[in-house]
């Protein structure tokens, strides 16, 4: 012990780590914050899982577009711990999406932004986005059917950007088709380009929250004055203050601990998701779709109305952005009590509740053709006159069945077609497929009159009650 | 240390300015190379190349089948990510259209039905008429068409790059 220590003694004082670190360690906190500080220090330990199940898995991923998905397999299938590597940088992934977002919901519900942190809020701002694309690229780079196809459709998306739209899709395919370049070039923004921006924000972030402070329990009796913050906040840090370690970091820890085992333990028991079909993009039967997180924004693009989405696609995210900057340097005074502050309050449900119901559409997808229809059963045409029988075969065949359903079986795109007869005359049936409507083909040059007929009786069966 | 050098605050701004500029040059001698690398892709030409699909009699009047074929400009380690899909279809007067299998709406592979004659889009339900027009749905415009031609007996496709609506 006595060797250890003296050991300790010489590196400390040629390195000065006591000195440098020791105060960081034991600066004063404000008392009794509690529970709801403890979200962004344990992104922090999740980005840390990222960063060391990142590292494994490279040693092994091969960033070469024409290996990259065996690669996967085989440190998926095949690799010691392989698999469950795998799953907590998914998990991890998950994670780190999951805390950021409710550690901004914490500081903008308790108005941590405001006077002197508005620069802490907006570098916050900048580490949410690259949260997003380090999640998006990482998708990209499990060179599957759907990482090939995610990235046809985050070029296309580029592509609406006015002016510059061509060049900015050609840059992110790294050339004019999705190949070999592009898997290279995502694997270096995912490994170091967007990573090193990452922890340069990091450290900006941390040495913002130091050199401010944590901000105080919020107190409608206290509204936030910049003339006079700063002393007061001073003031109360030197009567009240605790020692940052181990009176507030202990929580940090425990619930940092606790998230890491979480993401350990459904790596373990849920593992990661599934590589799909190889990345061949001849393959058509694919269905490319975002990781959980993006499902809501998928969403958004499936729903808007036609003609809108290329100023959505791209204004959208420019306004979110601009509000988020703008967001502290407009309200950086006044009331940061929750209680308080009612619109905030409100934004903030609207905004869950919004993400939250286009996150269920999303996993629904009910806009979607249902291709796996089959056709439907005797049981649920209920009828033996033949020309009932062929119009419900012709309802599979015609492609019907993809869009509209009949008592639970086919798609969900169209309206449901169970009880039409109660809403429509034959006519009106006959009407509606020849000529289409909105959102509907016209199928009159591509069907058979006597296939109409077929149809239309089927459909003409379909009373409520039957 | 009792040799102070004291300095002109002229020459100091000089100094200043030089250090200033110099880095400039370094960052600048560094960067160029490493950007231009980057922006590559900005500055090639578009590559093209015509692709034989298949033989024209394997064709049958009336239907669409999907044929494949190599990008215009693949590199030798993309491996199946070299290759390209597209409709062709086969018109009842012989003629040749060939359709690239992104949808217009955000790039997602559109399919066919045969006995609807409609492609139809996974992701956010398009829907187009077999000559390629907009049926339903949210895409802009109609599917993209690649030039075909018929060269000794064999239908062959203009690659080029993935369209961009």
């Amino acid at each position: 012990m006595e060797l250890l220590r003296k050991i300790w003694v010489w590196f400390d004082m040629r390195t000065d780590v006591s000195k440098v670190l020791g105060p960081l360690m034991k600066h004063p906190v404000p008392p009794r914050t509690g529970w709801m500080y403890v979200f962004g220090s344990a992104t922090l330990f999740v980005f840390l899982i990222q960063i060391f199940t990142g590292i494994a898995l490279a040693t092994a991923y091969v960033s070469s577009a024409g290996q990259a998905f065996e690669s996967l397999r085989w440190i998926t299938n095949d690799a010691f711990l392989g698999h469950l590597l795998r799953g907590m940088h998914y998990f991890g992934a998950s994670a780190m999406v999951l805390l950021v977002g409710i550690h901004m919901i914490r500081t903008f519900l308790t108005g941590s932004y405001k006077f002197p942190r508005e620069l802490n809020w907006v570098v916050g701002v900048l580490l949410l986005g690259l949260t997003i694309l380090m999640g998006f690229t990482g998708q990209l780079l499990r060179w599957d059917q759907n990482g090939v196809w995610s990235t046809v459709v985050a070029a296309e998306q580029a592509g609406r950007v006015p002016i510059i739209g061509h060049q900015l899709a050609r840059l992110l395919l790294g050339g004019q088709t999705v190949g070999g370049a592009t898997l290279s070039r995502f694997f270096a923004y995912h490994v170091f380009f967007i990573p090193a921006v990452i922890f340069g924000m990091i450290a900006l972030h941390i040495g913002l929250a130091l050199r401010h402070g944590i901000s105080e329990k919020p107190s409608a009796s206290r509204p936030v004055d910049p003339q006079t913050y700063r002393a007061w906040y001073e003031n109360m840090l030197h009567r009240e203050g605790v020692p940052f370690w181990p009176d507030a970091a202990w929580r940090d820890v425990v619930f940092g601990v606790l998230v890491v085992a979480t993401v350990v333990f459904l790596a373990w028991r849920i593992g990661p998701p599934q590589l799909t079909t190889p990345p061949d993009p001849t393959i058509i039967q694919a269905y490319p779709r975002p990781d959980w997180y993006l499902v809501w924004y998928f969403a958004v693009l499936a729903q808007l109305p036609h003609g809108t989405e290329s100023l959505v696609i791209v204004g959208a995210p420019l306004v979110a952005g601009l509000c988020l900057f703008v967001l502290p340097l407009v309200f950086n005074r006044g009331q940061r009590a929750p209680s308080r502050r009612p619109w905030a309050v409100a934004s903030i449900v609207a905004i869950v509740l919004s993400v939250g119901v286009l996150w269920y559409q999303g996993e629904r997808t009910p806009w979607s053709p249902d291709f796996s229809a089959q056709p439907l059963a005797a049981s649920v045409v209920q009828s033996d006159q033949p020309q009932v029988v062929q119009g419900a075969h012709l309802f599979h065949r015609q492609g019907c069945e993809y869009c509209h359903s009949i008592a639970g079986h086919g798609g969900q795109r169209g309206p449901d077609l169970t009880y039409i007869a109660d809403r429509l005359t034959p006519q009106q049936i006959t009407l509606r497929i020849l000529n289409g409507g909105y959102n509907m083909p016209a199928f009159a040059s591509s069907i058979k009159p006597e296939d109409v007929n077929a149809l239309v009786a089927f459909l003409n069966t379909r009373h409520f009650g039957k | 240390m009792n040799e102070t050098e004291t300095l002109s605050p002229q020459r100091r701004k000089l100094l200043a300015s030089l250090s200033i500029g110099l880095g400039a040059v370094g960052a600048a001698l560094i960067g160029i190379p490493v950007v231009g690398f980057l922006l590559a892709p900005l500055l090639q030409s578009v590559a093209q190349r015509w692709r034989a699909v298949g033989a024209v009699q394997t064709f049958q009047k009336g239907y669409t089948v999907e044929v494949r074929f190599e990008d215009a400009s693949s590199v030798a380690w993309a491996g199946v990510t070299a290759q390209t899909g597209a409709w062709l279809r086969c018109q009842p007067d012989g003629q040749f259209v060939a359709f690239a299998i992104n949808c217009t709406h955000l790039g997602c592979p559109v399919r066919w039905l045969q006995d609807a004659e409609l492609f139809m889009c996974p992701c956010h339900g398009g829907v187009y008429y077999k000559d390629g027009t907009v049926a339903a749905g949210p895409p802009p415009r109609p599917l993209i068409q690649y030039p075909v031609r018929v060269r000794d007996g064999q239908v062959e496709v203009l690659a080029g790059p993935t369209p961009i609506t």
